[in-house]
């Protein structure tokens, strides 16, 4: 399944732009960063457990606020992509 | 049910692939230019001069992810695999049916009648797609005559027997591959017969190109079973050839190679400028030529189709290790006979 993982993280404090950093690196492990903080994911049920899990472990429940979507499927028909970034889809033919 | 995960190919010369944090980085002259979750990946093929780092290559091991290094035109170099796995009885049971000799033929007939069916198929799609009546005729007359090998095959007593048949097969099948070109692809994918290392024409260079794709998924299925893939049964073994593999390779040529090959060139996705001639008579794709055939052979894997003996929909990549499957039940024990995969 494709998921679509969304955070706003408190940057005032030098805490929260080290929780910034760290939500940022769970989900560059498990997806593609398409804008500053908005990741694509394709994912199995289980895979998503654990992403879900290591994301409540970085974010502080009180301060940072966490948004995870359910995309429908496919992709090229439900996403559409405008300007400079491109993302990949990591299922495709993967020759780099 | 085993997902059927994606293969990286890196064709890029002068790569670098590192692991960070779950992802595998690849680098070039220090620059990044990927990212891709290790997830995706089932295997990690290099092509050409491709570097990996340690800490990568202990990651893949680790999660059973192998990585093979091919040189640039799919001739196999090295490959990287972690502990052996499986179990030793299953593999105990695969060198007393080698060691066998109804066991040995029997196995080797199921193979070889796999082979002889899809080639068959490959050929009565080519007639059935031919419009040309003189062409048509040619292709059903070779298919029957592949026909009557099959049905001698199941009488075959020994080796030999089934090696000649194998054999006679093959002349008849690849007499066919000109007529089963286009017509107007024909002056500029000329077949000259078999040939290999080197492959003298973009013919061959393609389809041993993909043969050797699909060898290293045949090796890879078999070692995620646990069999040995150097102990064959119709291929005899000789030091660090994988005689299994090869084995289980006749089933697929036709079903994954020989058919799409025909595609690439019936459609015109592969021109002449895809391949490079080489001094010595050798032609061998080029860069471009390899990605169109690397892209076309992932997407046919990912197509699905009725397995006749499990009776679901299967991807056509994961044929391979369904089949290894059913061999290791096989020895083992559990079922009666191997099945080879035969395409409708």
């Amino acid at each position: 399944m494709l998921i679509l993982v969304s955070y706003d993280v408190s940057t005032l404090e030098a805490a929260g732009r080290k929780r910034l950093r760290r939500v940022a690196k769970v989900c560059q492990n498990y997806g593609q960063r398409v804008q500053k903080s908005v990741f694509e994911c394709k994912v199995d049920a289980m895979t998503l457990e654990i992403l879900q899990d290591a994301l409540l472990k970085e974010i502080s429940l009180t301060e940072d606020n966490l948004r995870i979507y359910r995309l429908t499927e496919p992709l090229t028909k439900n996403v559409k992509e405008f300007g400079k970034f491109r993302a990949m889809d990591f299922d495709a033919p993967l020759i780099l | 049910m085993k997902q059927l995960l994606n293969t990286l190919y890196v064709s890029t010369d002068g790569a670098y692939l590192r692991l960070e944090g779950e992802t595998l980085v690849l680098s070039v002259d220090k620059v990044k230019k990927h990212q891709v979750p290790l997830h995706h990946l089932g295997a990690i093929v290099c092509l050409g001069r491709v570097a990996i780092s340690p800490a990568l290559m202990a990651r893949s091991m680790e999660d059973g992810r192998s990585i093979v290094w091919l040189s640039e035109h799919g001739r196999f170099q090295a490959r990287v695999e972690g502990p052996v796995n499986g179990n030793i009885l299953l593999r105990q049971a695969q060198f007393r049916a080698a060691d066998r000799v109804e066991t040995a033929l029997e196995i080797s007939k199921a193979f070889i009648a796999g082979k002889l069916r899809n080639s068959r198929n490959v050929l009565l799609r080519s007639a059935r797609d031919s419009k040309d009546e003189a062409a048509k005729t040619q292709l059903v007359r070779a298919a029957k005559s592949l026909a009557i090998n099959l049905r001698n095959l199941a009488h075959a007593e020994s080796a030999a027997s089934v090696l000649g048949l194998e054999g006679d097969a093959a002349r008849v099948y690849f007499e066919q591959f000109n007529t089963m070109i286009k017509p107007q692809m024909r002056e500029e994918f000329e077949y000259k017969g078999r040939s290999r290392r080197p492959p003298k024409d973009t013919v061959n260079a393609l389809i041993s190109f993909l043969y050797a794709l699909l060898l290293n998924d045949c090796r890879s299925a078999l070692e995620t079973v646990g069999l040995d893939p150097q102990l064959g049964f119709f291929h005899v073994v000789r030091p660090g050839r994988p005689a299994l593999a090869l084995d289980l390779l006749e089933e697929f040529r036709a079903v994954l190679g020989d058919r799409l090959a025909l595609t690439l060139i019936n459609r015109g996705q592969l021109r002449q400028k895809d391949f490079d001639l080489r001094p010595g008579g050798a032609v061998m794709l080029n860069d471009s030529g390899r990605k169109t055939v690397i892209m076309a052979y992932q997407e046919r894997k990912k197509e699905t189709l009725q397995h006749p003996v499990l009776e679901s929909q299967v991807e056509i990549g994961l044929l391979p290790l369904l089949q290894a499957r059913m061999l290791a039940r096989y020895l083992r024990g559990d079922v009666e006979a191997y099945i080879p995969f035969f395409n409708k």
